[in-house]
């Protein structure tokens, strides 16, 4: 892809995250940071190219030192969040 | 300039996943969406990793898979054990590792750059990837170091307290500019020594930046780390021409913004003086607050604030971060259970800098299984207050000042503010009349002729208003 469609993408990706978060209730703050965490631990990508690639092996290792720390937060984060979540309960009607 | 080509699946999989991780967000609009949210943001990331090893030669699949299973096992069990009230020291903890990962991300590319395809045989980096990757390790590198302060000053490894350093405005913004300076250069030279230094510097800043930052301001700055991490995995994502990784990073990138914005205009600070930190350092006695120190106040007990709420109609209880500090959540349930039993109509407002993040009160009460459409935010509320028979403030002090209405020269003027003055009784659970709130200034409140003050450790009062409730 050219730089002109990656810059569309995220120009367009910022003004979709604008409104999207505007409408996330403000009760749920905490769990939006922690998934958003979660999410951006998508930098393990990266990560595992280094680690799967040959041809340089320091930068294989930085690349599984990268995956192990995007990994506690990929699981630290989608895990906590559930938890969070489970947490929030509607009145009971009886 | 040949990059390796990525199959035409595998980017639509990326794209896929970055839509994905939207609808995560969008979930969270309401609690009963939320869950259902999580679990797109968890597809979108098994997608993201999936279609990563398949598109790329993996010559070294146990090792990934153990770099795996150590992080994750690692995150895992501390999302399952931290405590609610530590929620904000673990998001700042998670925010380092994004940064630090970015950094090794950034690095690895340059060691490595034709395997990121940025480079072609000779191992010449392609200029745009080069200013893409040096910004991707200074904003990784920023989120790293800050978040690790934000990390000691949260968990109370570190005083709260602003650290002034003599011309730091001058030190920060040179150190700055040194960084984009750097940057350009990088793009006409690709020794190593150049991508050292601009690695070494922003580890610099990013500490620079937070010291001076005082406890109050930590909503502030655990969203702006939120951010930063965002718009690192964003950089990260132009230099691997990735879609789900740019897509996350705006996302992010915004959220954290937005939050930052939120968290300011709610304590009525301009993001600006936040970031020149100094907040939260020794009052100065200049407000008059020392003019007012003896006034009258009336003192209650637990049974006669037990025996005017069960009267009441109306309570409305306004939680802060007092409450959580003297982990008083549950008892408080308990009261809100055994008041709803007496036909009392009771309700939870909360402010949005009660605690120490974002949503971090609403957690804590839905962890004392308070039900949430009995939580209602500030502007919701605070209309209500006029028909409240009583206003139950626990922990919370700032948010309830009248002085943000009409004092000038307080330093939280200007602050919206439940407005508890109009309750017929106001009962104000304090530790003693010595102490004053976070930006210490002097409460009316505690003066008011409906006011009664209810001296002691929250928990152990709300305790005390339980045992003669049940009578």
């Amino acid at each position: 892809m050219d730089f002109i469609s990656i810059l569309s993408v995220f120009v367009m990706a910022c003004f979709v995250g604008y409104y999207v978060v505007w409408s996330v209730t403000p009760a749920l703050h905490t769990p939006l940071m922690a998934v958003t965490n979660a999410i951006s631990s998508v930098i393990v990508v990266g990560a595992l190219v280094a680690g799967a690639a040959e041809g340089s092996a320091i930068s294989k290792w930085l690349g599984l030192v990268a995956v192990v720390l995007a990994s506690v937060n990929i699981f630290g984060g989608f895990a906590v969040t559930e938890r969070m979540l489970a947490m929030y309960k509607k009145k009971e009607k009886k | 300039m040949e990059h390796i080509t990525t199959p035409p699946w595998a980017m639509l999989a990326y794209l896929v996943a970055g839509v994905l991780f939207i609808m995560a967000l969008r979930g969270l609009s309401s609690p009963a969406t939320s869950r259902a949210g999580n679990r797109y943001g968890m597809i979108g990331m098994t997608i993201a990793m999936v279609t990563t090893l398949l598109t790329h030669g993996v010559a070294s699949l146990p090792e990934i898979a153990g770099a795996i299973a150590i992080g994750g096992g690692l995150g895992f069990v501390t999302a399952r054990r931290i405590k609610m009230t530590d929620m904000p020291q673990l998001v700042a903890a998670f925010h380092s590792l994004v940064g630090m990962a970015a950094v090794l991300v950034g690095l690895a590319a340059y060691l490595n750059p034709i395997a990121f395809g940025i480079a072609g045989a000779d191992g010449v980096i392609e200029v745009q990837s080069r200013i893409e990757m040096g910004l991707g390790i200074a904003i990784g590198a920023i989120t790293f170091s800050g978040s690790v302060i934000a990390f000691l000053k949260l968990n109370g490894n570190m005083s709260g307290a602003p650290i002034m350093l003599p011309g730091r405005h001058a030190i920060n913004l040179g150190t700055l500019l040194g960084i984009l300076g750097l940057v350009a250069y990088f793009t006409q030279d690709q020794s190593a020594w150049v991508i050292a230094v601009i690695t070494a510097l922003s580890f610099a800043i990013g500490f620079l930046l937070i010291i001076p930052i005082g406890g109050a301001d930590m909503p502030v700055v655990v969203s702006m780390l939120n951010s930063y991490s965002g718009w690192a995995a964003a950089a990260m994502g132009f230099t691997l021409h990735n879609t789900a990784m740019i897509i996350t990073g705006a996302l992010v990138g915004s959220s954290g913004a937005i939050l930052s914005y939120i968290m300011c205009k709610a304590m009525n600070r301009s993001f600006i003086s936040v970031i020149a930190g100094g907040f939260g350092a020794a009052p100065e006695a200049s407000s008059g607050g020392a003019a007012k120190v003896q006034r009258p106040w009336k003192r209650g007990a637990a049974e006669d604030a037990a025996y005017l709420m069960k009267e009441a109609e109306n309570v409305i209880i306004i939680p802060g971060y007092g409450m959580a500090v003297a982990q008083a959540q549950h008892v408080l349930r308990e009261m809100g259970d055994l008041l709803k039993k007496a036909g009392v109509n009771v309700k939870y407002a909360i402010h949005p800098v009660a605690g120490r993040m974002p949503g971090h009160m609403n957690v804590l009460l839905a962890e004392a299984n308070v039900p949430y459409d009995e939580v209602f935010e500030l502007e919701d509320i605070n209309g209500e207050f006029a028909q409240a028979d009583v206003a139950f403030i626990i922990g919370a002090n700032d948010v309830v000042n009248p002085a943000a209405k009409t004092d000038k020269s307080s330093p939280i003027y200007g602050m919206p503010v439940f407005d508890v003055d109009k309750a017929k009784t106001v009962m104000f659970i304090k530790r003693s009349m010595g102490g004053v709130g976070y930006a210490g200034v002097d409460n009316d409140v505690f003066y008011m002729d409906q006011t009664m003050m209810l001296l002691a450790d929250a928990k152990k009062m709300v305790e005390d208003i339980n045992k003669a409730l049940a009578h």
